[in-house]
C-alpha cells in the first residue's frame, strides 16, 4: 500500500473543484486512457482576463492523480496567469505534504495541464488530442521525437522535466514522467537526454574569447567551473572548490569522492583541458590540499 | 473497522485449527527432525504425517511430496531441474499469463540463450492449444503452464497440455498454486510430472510450499547441502509450517465441496449483482471455466487504485489489475495478453473469496461498490457521452 500523507488522502476522498466549467476561458488536457491517467483542467478568468477566479478538473487516475488535480485547482484560484505559470510540480507535491517518489508523475501531470491551458489561452496553436481512442502522445503540446513509445512521451517534454526538477537518473525520470516504466526500451535514450541536459545547461559559452582582461578571465574561469565542470564531478559523487586565481594559475581543491581519489591528478588535467578550451590557452590548474 | 477480506488469491487467513496444530512446534517440540534422539524423532513422525496429508489431497504418494519454502521456489526448482536433466534441449514453453515466478525465470533464461515460447490466450483467457501443439518440438525441455490463473481464475486444460508435451518427450510442470484446495486434483489419474503448491493460499502460513514430483521423474535439486527431502531439497525442514500445511490440506479436502457450492454461490451472487448495478463493466474471463472463488471485473473509464482505496475506506480488501497499485506503470500482463481494451484494463478489480467469506461481506460490497464507481466516473473526463446516453 502506498504511504500517502493525510493531505493526499483528504484531497482524494474529498476532492475540491470536481467538474467542468461550460464557459471556461482556458482548458488544458493531458494524459490518456491508455496511459492510465489523464487530467482535464478548466480555468475561468476575471473581467480583465488576468486572474483565475475559478478552476475545476476531471481526472482519470489513481489516488495521487486525483489529489494532485484537486490541490492544483485550490492552488491556482486567485492567482494571475503569470503567477499560476510559476507553480511547479514540486509546489503541488509540497502542497500535499509530499508524494511517494514513484507517484511524482501525478504532480507533473497537474503542472502540465496548467501550462497547456494557459499557453493555449494565450494563443499558441496546439494540436487536438483525441485521447479516448488512440495511444498518442501523453503531452501532445511538447512536440518532438517520441522517446518512450509505451507512454508516448517526447524528448522535448523529458528534457523540460529533467531540467526543472534537476533529475540525474533514469529511475527518477520514470517516477516523474512514467517514461521508461513499461518495456524499459528507452532507458538508454533517457540517460542520453539526462547527459544532454547536464551538458546543455553549460554548453552556451562554447567559443573561447580572443582576448580577455584579467577581470573577465577570472569571471569566465568561475563560470566554466560552475557550469561545465562541477556537474560532471557531481555525477561521480565528487566536487571541487576554487581556492585562488593568480593570472593564469588556477588553484582548486577536490572535495567529496574526488578528495584523496587516486585519479584526482587526471581530474585536474581534465579541468585544465576544459578551462584551456573555454577560457584561455595558457591556463595551468594546480591541485592544492586546502 | 472490521475487514471484508476478498483478497484470498493474494493470501489467506491461517485456519485456527491449522495454527493449533503447529503451535507446539516452536517453543516445546522444537527438535530437528533429522536428529537421532527421541526429541527430534517425534517431530519427524509429525512431518511424515503431514507429508501423507498433503499427498492425500493431491492423490499422490508421500514420497512424491518435496517441501519447499514457497510456490516460487517450487516453480524455479521444476524448470531448472528439467534443463539440467536435458542439457541438450534448449527450448522452454510457458504462457503469456503465467505468474512472475515462472515468467521472470523463463525470461532470464532467454537472456542466457534458451529459446522461450510464450503461448498466447484468447479474449476469454483460454490457452491457444493449436499454438502449443505447433510449438513443442524435440528441443523442448519443459512445458510449464499454470493450472488456474491468479488474476482471472481461468482454468487451463493442463492434462491435455501435458499429453502434448510428453508426445515430444518434454517434461510438463504446472503452477497449481491457485487451484489446489479450490478444485479437485488427482495426480493418480494424471500424467503431469511436476506441480507447485503454496501453503498460504489454502489457510496454512506463509513460507511453506510443495513441489510434487512424480515417481520415476529424473530430478536435479535446486538447493544442495543436507540430505533432507531425500536430497531433493536440502535445508533444515520448516517443521512447524510443514505440520501446519498437512493440517491445512486435510481441511481443504473436507471443505472442497463447499468451495464449489457455497463459495461459488457467493461469488456468483457478487458478480451478478455488480454487473446488474454497474453499466460498462465486463467480467475478465467470464464464460470460461474458472475457479469457484475468483472474479475479475473490469470497470470502464475509472482507475483501479482509486477504486481500491475507496473500497478500503469501507474495510473492503480486494486487488486490481491496475498499474498504479503495483509500482509498475503498465496494467497487468494477464489482462493485456487477453486483449482487454485499455479503456478498462486500468479499472479491473479482482475479488477472491474463501470458505471464511460470509454473505454479510458480499452484501457490503454489493452495497458500497456501485456508488464508488459512479463517484469516480463522475470525476473522470472519459466515457461521459456513453454514461449520459445510458442515463
Amino acid at each position: 500500500m502506498w504511504d500517502y500523507t493525510p493531505i493526499v488522502k483528504d484531497h482524494f476522498l474529498n476532492p475540491r473543484n470536481v467538474g467542468d466549467i461550460p464557459d471556461a476561458d482556458a482548458i488544458g488536457e493531458v494524459g490518456s486512457l491508455a496511459c492510465g491517467d489523464a487530467l482535464k483542467l478548466y480555468l475561468k478568468l476575471d473581467e480583465n482576463k488576468d486572474k483565475i477566479v475559478d478552476a475545476k478538473f476531471q481526472t482519470f487516475g489513481c489516488a495521487s492523480a486525483i489529489a494532485s488535480s484537486s490541490a492544483l485547482t485550490e492552488m491556482v484560484k486567485g492567482k494571475t496567469l503569470d503567477e499560476a505559470l510559476a507553480v511547479s510540480n514540486q509546489d503541488i507535491a509540497d502542497f500535499l505534504g509530499g508524494l511517494p517518489e514513484e507517484k511524482m508523475h501525478c504532480s507533473v501531470m497537474g503542472q502540465e495541464a496548467l501550462e497547456v491551458a494557459i499557453f493555449k489561452y494565450r494563443g499558441m496553436e496546439m494540436p487536438q488530442h483525441d485521447s479516448e481512442h488512440d495511444h498518442g502522445p501523453a503531452y501532445p503540446d511538447y512536440e518532438g521525437e517520441i522517446v518512450c513509445k509505451c507512454f508516448g512521451i517526447t524528448d522535448a517534454f523529458l528534457k523540460k522535466v529533467i531540467e526543472t526538477n534537476s533529475l540525474t537518473t533514469a529511475e527518477q525520470v520514470t517516477n516523474f514522467t512514467k517514461a521508461g516504466g513499461a518495456c524499459g526500451g528507452c532507458i538508454p535514450k533517457i540517460k542520453d537526454l539526462i547527459a544532454q541536459v547536464l551538458g546543455e545547461a553549460t554548453a552556451k559559452p562554447r567559443v573561447r574569447p580572443e582576448k580577455l582582461s584579467n577581470m573577465k578571465k577570472m569571471q569566465l574561469i568561475q563560470e566554466v567551473l560552475e557550469r561545465d565542470i562541477r556537474p560532471l564531478l557531481w555525477a561521480d559523487g565528487g566536487d571541487l572548490e576554487l581556492i585562488d586565481i593568480d593570472g593564469s594559475n588556477v588553484q582548486v581543491a577536490f572535495r567529496k569522492a574526488c578528495a584523496g581519489c587516486a585519479s584526482s591528478g587526471n581530474t585536474a588535467r581534465m579541468v585544465e583541458a576544459k578551462l584551456r578550451d573555454l577560457v584561455a590557452e595558457d591556463i595551468v590548474v594546480e591541485e592544492v590540499s586546502q | 473497522m472490521k475487514e471484508v477480506y476478498l483478497d484470498n488469491n493474494a493470501t489467506t487467513k491461517v485456519d485456527e485449527a491449522v495454527f493449533e496444530e503447529m503451535r507446539p512446534y516452536f517453543c516445546e517440540l522444537y527438535g530437528n527432525p533429522s536428529s537421532m534422539h527421541f526429541f527430534g524423532g517425534q517431530v519427524q513422525s509429525k512431518v511424515n504425517e503431514a507429508r501423507v496429508r498433503v499427498a492425500d489431497l493431491l492423490g499422490a504418494a508421500p514420497d512424491e511430496i518435496i517441501f519447499t519454502a514457497c510456490g516460487t521456489e517450487s516453480d524455479n526448482a521444476a524448470i531448472r531441474s528439467a534443463l539440467e536433466v536435458f542439457p541438450d534441449r534448449k527450448h522452454i514453453i510457458t504462457s503469456r499469463v503465467e505468474h512472475p515466478a515462472v515468467l521472470t525465470q523463463c525470461r532470464n533464461l532467454r537472456q542466457k540463450g534458451y529459446r522461450v515460447t510464450e503461448i498466447g490466450v484468447d479474449g476469454a483467457g483460454r490457452l491457444d492449444m493449436e499454438e502449443l501443439k505447433a510449438s513443442v518440438d524435440d528441443d523442448t525441455a519443459i512445458v510449464s503452464l499454470m493450472w488456474a490463473n491468479n488474476e482471472t481464475g481461468v482454468i487451463f486444460p493442463v492434462e491435455e497440455a501435458a499429453a502434448i508435451a510428453h508426445a515430444k518427450g518434454a517434461f510438463f510442470h504446472s503452477d497449481a498454486v491457485q487451484a489446489i484446495g479450490k478444485i479437485p486434483i488427482n495426480m493418480a489419474n494424471s500424467s503431469i510430472d511436476m506441480l507447485s503448491l503454496s501453503g498460504h493460499k489454502l489457510h496454512a502460513p506463509k513460507g511453506i510450499g510443495v513441489l510434487y514430483l512424480r515417481r520415476g521423474t529424473p530430478f536435479r535439486p535446486f538447493l544442495v547441502g543436507g540430505h533432507q527431502e531425500k536430497s531433493r531439497r536440502a535445508g533444515t525442514e520448516n517443521a512447524a509450517a510443514i505440520i501446519a500445511l498437512g493440517k491445512a490440506c486435510q481441511l481443504a479436502a473436507q471443505h472442497m465441496e463447499d468451495e464449489n457450492t457455497v463459495v461459488k454461490a457467493m461469488r456468483d451472487r457478487l458478480q451478478d449483482a455488480l454487473m446488474t448495478a454497474i453499466p460498462y463493466a465486463r467480467i475478465n474471463g467470464g464464460g470460461t471455466e474458472r475457479l469457484p472463488n475468483t472474479t475479475s471485473i473490469a470497470f470502464e473509464f475509472v482507475e483501479g487504485e482509486a477504486i481500491l482505496l475507496h473500497l478500503s475506506e469501507f474495510g473492503i480488501c480486494a486487488s486490481s489489475g491496475s498499474a498504479c497499485t503495483s509500482g509498475s506503470l503498465e496494467p497487468s500482463h494477464v489482462l493485456r495478453a487477453m486483449g482487454v481494451p485499455f479503456t478498462c484494463a486500468h479499472g479491473s478489480i479482482r475479488f477472491s473469496l474463501s470458505r471464511y467469506t460470509t454473505d454479510e461481506e458480499i452484501d457490503i460490497v454489493i452495497r458500497e461498490m456501485p456508488p464508488i464507481i459512479a463517484l469516480l466516473r463522475k470525476m473522470s473526463p472519459f466515457g461521459r457521452e456513453h454514461l449520459k446516453a445510458q442515463a
